[in-house]
């Protein structure tokens, strides 16, 4: 009975992984091949699709790079201090894993743009510096907007390991007269970093692929679209020449969340031998 | 006075953790803080440590006020309950950590570590991390990793709890030695208090945030200061009526304690006990339990229970049997102090049991 009910199980999880993950995306391969491999290069190598992956390395990279930093400070303070206010805090954090990216996107519009608060602000600023620093409908927004989406993923990784590993080791290295930074680099730091690493993927992972929230800050194709929105661009377009390249640049995308996806099992797998040994 | 405490308060909002604590502790002494749990002695140990601050009162380390000076400046070595080892380092890393962040050569943390580590009889297991040792090592190397720095005080808080029953008397042992070897002034806290009693010269028994007594193991056993410490120590049971038995007259007191070494049940026709026959009264068996190496024997005496150990060797009582009883000694009590009261009728009478 047991091993009946499992076969089943594992029938029904494969024909369905099959068809609504793997079919689509091995259709995605095949329709961004159907004008053959020339034409595949080719419609990689156009000038906004190059702007576009530029784009959105520079986006992934910001959104990782102010994520860890702000990620293993927020971890630290609401695993370590206790005070007023922290489970708000904590779901103050979580805000971004709820709410849809496009509200997100139009509230950074709304706050930035011309009408917005800061949009006056920044219209102030940039005539006292005589600079032309745009947030809306500029690669800073892109950023924004993908650093937005990607807030808790750092922090929600290292918060459950740093509660695991409670504070004890970090006290007995303060007592022998360990200054914070090299407490974090000897006693902490080993604890976390596959969880940390762990976490930089899947934000790295969910910054290629934002869609909503870059959308309502990013109008102009060639300057400030994503590979998403390239993609969406070109698909539109409705000719079935672009349509094939739309397929094109979306197996770039296929073929980065392959590589995150094995980077992911590396990390997992080394997470768990680390914990294993220590 | 190497250590002092004095007049030390400390509230965690409405709760009292310490009041008025006063004590002293001479170098070289091993001193156990003795008391349940929420009695305040962990308190005490982490203001000594540098962790909590005291709201009111001195703490002085080797005639040196150390209220304001941070954990790590004053001279301590602090071993944990569940010792804290660093997991991502080896042994040898644990133990140098001290030392390297105080910046000492190289070759001086090695020749320092080699020392601890056959100190301790950690030798070949430097290169080890702490998930490889047994629970009996991992004690060794947080012991070692205190004194590395050649701290003045060392303070360990229930440093048995993490070990198994059966190697923990093994390690009692070790570590009062040990620490009378290297001749260290230390304190470490416990709830146990055979742990207590078996490693201390100096046992501060606390309760309810307050030091009721500050004695050794023999003190504290014979003469306990107060009630509490009357009723805490040893297998101590509150009577009624004490003054019905022979013996013992009414005093002004409110109650009194008995522990079952304090009871002497005999059988008539035992030839050891006839001298003291006449000082003996009769008691009825009403219950006898196995506790492995003796018997356990409650006997009713003029309606008052009195539990006493029997030895295997002796021969063998049943339910319902009377028996002849000899109460040597209680402890009686006031509000605040605890007396001892010996029989009267005893004085002068030598009793041999064996």
């Amino acid at each position: 009975m047991k091993i009946k009910s499992k076969w089943i199980l594992i029938g029904i999880s494969g024909v369905f992984l099959f068809f609504m993950l793997v079919l689509p995306l091995i259709s995605v391969i095949t329709n961004s091949l159907k004008e053959g491999i020339g034409f595949y290069f080719q419609s990689l190598a156009t000038p906004t699709v190059k702007s576009a992956f530029g784009v959105t390395v520079l986006a992934a990279v910001i959104a990782v790079a102010v994520n860890t930093i702000f990620g293993i400070a927020a971890a630290w303070l609401i695993t370590r201090f206790s005070f007023k206010g922290k489970q708000i805090l904590s779901a103050v954090i979580d805000i971004p894993f709820s709410i849809s990216p496009v509200i997100a996107g139009l509230a950074f519009l709304m706050t930035f743009g011309r009408m917005g608060w800061a949009g006056g602000l920044l219209a102030r600023l940039n005539e006292a510096l005589g600079t032309n620093i745009q947030i809306v409908f500029a690669v800073p927004g892109v950023a924004l907007a993908t650093v937005f989406v990607t807030f808790p993923f750092v922090s929600r990784e290292i918060i459950p390991v740093l509660l695991s590993v409670g504070k004890e080791e970090e006290e007995a290295a303060a007592l022998m007269g360990a200054d914070g930074f090299t407490i974090f680099r000897k006693i902490t730091f080993p604890h976390i970093r596959w969880a940390l690493l762990y976490g930089v993927i899947l934000c790295t992972a969910r910054a290629l692929g934002e869609f909503g929230a870059v959308h309502a800050l990013s109008k102009t194709r060639g300057e400030t679209f994503t590979l998403p929105l390239e993609i969406d661009a070109l698909y539109l377009s409705n000719s079935s020449e672009s349509i094939t390249s739309a397929f094109a640049v979306s197996s770039i995308l296929v073929l980065m969340a392959v590589a995150v996806l094995i980077i992911r099992n590396i990390a997992e797998h080394q997470a768990k031998k680390n914990e294993e040994n220590h | 006075m190497y250590i002092e405490m004095r007049n030390i308060e400390k509230s965690y909002g409405d709760f009292k953790a310490s009041k008025e604590v006063n004590f002293g502790l001479e170098k070289g002494t091993l001193a156990a803080l003795l008391g349940p749990s929420g009695s305040g002695k962990t308190t005490i140990l982490r203001m000594i440590a540098g962790f909590e601050t005291p709201d009111t009162g001195d703490i002085i380390i080797d005639e040196k006020r150390v209220n304001d000076l941070p954990a790590a400046d004053r001279g301590i070595g602090f071993v944990f309950q569940n010792y804290a080892l660093f997991r991502y380092m080896t042994v040898y890393e644990n133990i140098a950590f001290g030392l390297e962040v105080k910046k000492i050569h190289k070759k001086l943390i090695k020749e320092r570590v080699m020392e601890l580590l056959s100190l301790t009889g950690l030798e070949g297991l430097d290169k080890r991390y702490p998930n490889q040792l047994s629970g009996g090592q991992r004690q060794r190397v947080a012991f070692a990793r205190a004194l590395a720095p050649s701290p003045g005080l060392l303070l360990l808080d229930e440093p048995f709890a993490a070990i198994d029953a059966k190697v923990r008397q093994e390690l009692r042992s070790w570590l009062k030695e040990m620490i009378h070897k290297v001749g260290i002034t230390s304190i470490f806290v416990t709830h146990d208090q055979d742990e207590a009693v078996e490693v201390a010269d100096e046992i501060i028994v606390t309760n309810q945030g307050r030091i009721e007594q500050i004695a050794n193991p023999f003190e504290i056993y014979k003469n306990p200061a107060t009630p509490f410490v009357a009723e805490f120590i040893g297998q101590s049971a509150r009577m009624e009526g004490y003054h019905k038995l022979k013996g013992f007259e009414k005093g002004d007191f409110t109650g009194a304690i008995i522990r079952p070494e304090f009871v002497e049940a005999f059988k008539s026709d035992n030839l050891k006990f006839q001298d003291v026959m006449r000082c003996s009264e009769e008691g009825i068996i009403e219950d006898i339990s196995f506790r492995g190496n003796y018997l356990e024997v409650r006997l009713n005496v003029n309606g008052i229970s009195l539990t006493t150990r029997r030895s295997l060797e002796r021969r063998p009582v049943s339910v319902g049997e009377k028996m002849h009883v000899i109460v040597y000694r209680i402890y009686a009590y006031d509000d605040k102090k605890a007396y001892l009261l010996e029989n009267s009728l005893l004085n002068g009478a030598n009793i041999v049991t064996f």
